[in-house]
């Protein structure tokens, strides 16, 4: 028995072409916003999370890797990875991460604090990324588009190590995005 | 009414995090995303396979026989 195959099963191809861009242009990091503001839009306007089911480039990304490519070890998950504390605690630190950008960014287009332009990968590794940095942008466009590049690679990095181990999506059991959708539709409907 | 199939899918709604892997692999079109919180089975389509309980990376799904 084979499953229908539809146009979103091809959608990571956006995961590469995202990373991709990002690495020639930093400025294209910007697109990452599509990812934080879709599922947002399909939780709070339709109350689901379609955005999960079907057009998430991750989990369509970590599914051919790890089913289809079979690079999955495909062990079990502990269970305080799947626990509810751990997946809230990991949700509220990723939000505080991408609003610490968002001041990072306020700091460099207030002349506070000078442009940093490199890429951190799990908060620690730094990457120079100057070759990618298009200079005549306003300091702060790029100083965001850095640290949403950064934010956006190490949690890439997180998902395929889960894959890796785990099962192929196992990342989205403590994804702070399908975390968060997944509370919004729960508060929606609870009456 | 057509026969149900003598083993089902079960869903722990408290652990599924509604991602929709089982709405994926379900062979027969069963596994649903209620609300946006929860996978639920249709219990006419399920036929039991397990396909779903497979590649659940949470382990929400259990194959049990129907009581
Ligand atoms: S849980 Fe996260 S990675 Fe998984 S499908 Fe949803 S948004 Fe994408
Ligand atoms: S695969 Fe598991 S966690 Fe994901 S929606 Fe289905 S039952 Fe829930
Ligand atoms: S047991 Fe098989 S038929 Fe039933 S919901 Fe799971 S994948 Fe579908």
């Amino acid at each position: 028995m084979k499953q229908k195959r539809h146009w979103y099963h091809y959608l990571w191809i956006w995961s590469i072409i995202y990373f991709s861009l990002g690495f020639v242009n930093i400025l294209f990091a910007w697109l990452g916003l599509i990812s934080f503001c879709l599922p947002l839009i399909f939780a709070i306007v339709g109350g689901n999370k379609l955005f999960c089911n079907r057009y998430c480039d991750r989990g369509q990304f970590l599914r051919v890797m790890g089913s289809q490519v079979g690079l999955s070890l495909r062990r079990e998950m502990p269970d305080w990875l799947k626990g509810k504390a751990f997946r809230y605690g990991f949700m509220i630190f990723f939000f505080a991460m991408f609003f610490n950008i968002i001041y990072v960014s306020w700091l460099v287009g207030s002349e506070i604090q000078s442009l940093q332009d490199v890429v951190t990968v799990l908060w620690s590794l730094q990457l120079p990324w100057n070759w990618t940095y298009s200079a005549g942008v306003t300091p702060w466009v790029a100083q965001f588009a850095f640290g949403l590049y950064s934010l956006m690679l190490t949690s890439e990095v997180i998902a395929i190590v889960a894959m890796l181990i785990y099962k192929p999506r196992s990342w989205c059991v403590f994804c702070p995005m399908g975390t968060l959708t997944q509370t919004i539709c729960k508060a929606k409907f609870k009456e | 009414m057509a026969k149900l199939s003598p083993r089902h899918a079960v869903v722990n709604r408290e652990i599924c995090v509604a991602c929709g892997t089982c709405v994926d692999v379900c062979p027969m079109e069963a596994m649903q995303i209620v609300q946006g919180s929860f996978a639920s089975p249709l219990e006419e389509k399920c036929v039991g396979c397990g396909m779903c309980a497979k590649e659940c990376p949470a382990s929400a799904i259990k194959v049990e026989v129907r009581s």
